[in-house]
This record gives C-alpha cells, sequence and structure tokens, in this order.
C-alpha cells in the first residue's frame, strides 16, 4: 500500500467498526437478543478486517515514485572502507 | 498501518476496545428496567421441631413458594438466583438469618412458577430460642447479568411463628 492508501485503510478500519458497533447494539437491544448483537459485531469485525487489512489494489493508487535505476548509477552509494583495497569498477 | 501485521494488530485492539464499550453501555441500560416481582409463602405445614442432641433447636417446615419474578429479567440478564431466608431476632441476636431454600432461574419464562418444597437446608438455631417465635420469610433475588453490574433485592413477608411446644 502506499501511503495514501495507508490512511485510506485506517480511516476505513475506524469508521467501519463504529458503525458496526452502533448497529449491532441497537439491533441487539430492539431483539431482547445478546446473542444477536455480539453475532452481528462479529459479522461487522470480519468484513473490516477482509476490507481493510489486505493489500488491495485500490489502496495504491498514489504509488510511490522510486528512483529510476539509471539515474541510480550516476550517484553510487559510499563504499565501506575495508582492510584489502577493493577497486569499485564503473561500469 | 505499514504492513499486515500492523493493520490486523490495530484493527483486532480497536475492535476489542469499542466492544468493551458496547458492554458497559448494555450494563447501564439494565438500570432503564424498572421491575415488579411479586411473591407469596405458605407454610403448608412443620413436620420436626425438635431439640437436637446437643441442644439447638430444629425447624423441618414445608413451603408453598408462588412468585412471579419476570420483570426482573432483561436482555442482559444470565439468570436469576433466588432464596428463601427465615428472619427472626432473638435474646442474643437481633437478627438471625437463616436460608431455607434456593434456585436459579434461567430464562423469563421460568420466572413465573409455584413450587411445594420442604426446606432444602437445616433451619438450627444456635441454642433453645424457637419456640413461639415469630419470623419473617424474605424472598431475595440477585439478577446475574450477562456484563455488568448485578442486582440484588428482596421481598420480606411476616406474621409466620413457629408453635409453643415441640412437636
Amino acid at each position: 500500500m502506499d501511503w495514501q492508501g495507508q490512511k485510506l485503510a485506517e480511516q476505513i478500519m475506524q469508521v467501519m467498526l463504529l458503525v458496526f458497533a452502533v448497529v449491532s447494539f441497537g439491533a441487539g437491544y430492539v431483539l431482547g437478543s445478546f446473542q444477536m448483537m455480539m453475532l452481528v459485531y462479529a459479522g461487522g469485525v470480519t468484513l473490516t478486517a477482509l476490507i481493510t487489512i489486505p493489500n488491495w489494489p485500490f489502496f495504491n493508487r498514489h504509488p510511490l515514485k522510486w528512483l529510476d535505476p539509471s539515474e541510480a548509477e550516476k550517484h553510487p552509494k559510499p563504499q565501506v572502507a575495508v582492510s584489502s583495497k577493493k577497486k569499485s569498477s564503473k561500469k | 498501518m505499514h504492513s499486515f501485521g500492523y493493520r490486523l494488530n490495530g484493527l483486532l485492539t480497536f475492535a476489542v476496545t469499542i466492544l468493551a464499550l458496547m458492554c458497559v453501555i448494555a450494563s447501564l441500560s439494565d438500570n432503564l428496567n424498572i421491575p415488579s416481582p411479586s411473591a407469596e409463602i405458605q407454610i403448608m405445614n412443620i413436620n420436626w421441631f425438635q431439640k437436637q442432641p446437643k441442644g439447638s433447636d430444629e425447624v423441618i417446615l414445608r413451603m408453598n413458594i408462588s412468585a412471579d419474578l419476570q420483570s426482573l429479567f432483561t436482555w442482559n440478564t444470565k439468570q436469576v438466583f433466588i432464596f428463601v431466608a427465615a428472619e427472626y431476632e432473638t435474646r442474643k441476636n437481633s437478627l438471625n438469618q437463616v436460608s431455607l431454600w434456593d434456585a436459579i432461574i434461567p430464562a423469563k419464562e421460568r420466572a413465573k412458577f409455584w413450587i411445594r418444597s420442604s426446606n432444602k437446608y437445616r433451619f438450627v438455631d444456635h441454642g433453645k430460642n424457637l419456640r413461639g417465635k415469630e419470623f419473617n420469610l424474605t424472598l431475595h433475588w440477585h439478577v446475574m447479568p450477562k456484563t455488568g453490574k448485578m442486582f440484588a433485592d428482596k421481598i420480606v413477608m411476616s406474621g409466620y411463628s413457629l408453635p409453643e411446644e415441640y412437636i
């Protein structure tokens, strides 16, 4: 996921869990059944998990632009000095 | 939310926290319920009223207990525990309470009932004070919730008394 995707996933997760909490409490209270509340809430948690946890494509709509490989070669990483002399060869 | 495990952990923690809040609100909603229970106990017969060999009085009696406790049940009630206690006063103690019978009511449908039973637990005094004693029979109940606070209350029924002499 990209950064925008991560933010979106977190927002969706929080909103969905809160909505399911309210809905399940209401359903349980009106029906007079504690079990109904727990079942609806468990279903809601599973649904939220399926939507927000895996790496779906719509979370990757603003992909990060990594540096091009040809650009990277023009600016090599500094080499760590080793006891045996090493020649760094550039292609 | 950087990785799969991070998101999973965040979601589960948030979900459990919200669940805890829901349970608190469910318990608070029990206060909205105003119960109107009723109960009646008749003593059908005193089967046994004697001194034990050690010296304390003992009574065995047969009761007819009828009650309507359906209004105590809410959506958040797991079961209701009820017990009948005999309460009386002696010279040594201002209040003696002896539990005679108890039961667990698991569901609202079973909360309106009558039962004839002799006392489940022994009605024994500390001493020989029971002859001609007037006592109250109190029906106590504990409403045990699925989550949250337990409520307890009672109905006091007075006017019962034991015979003047041993049977």
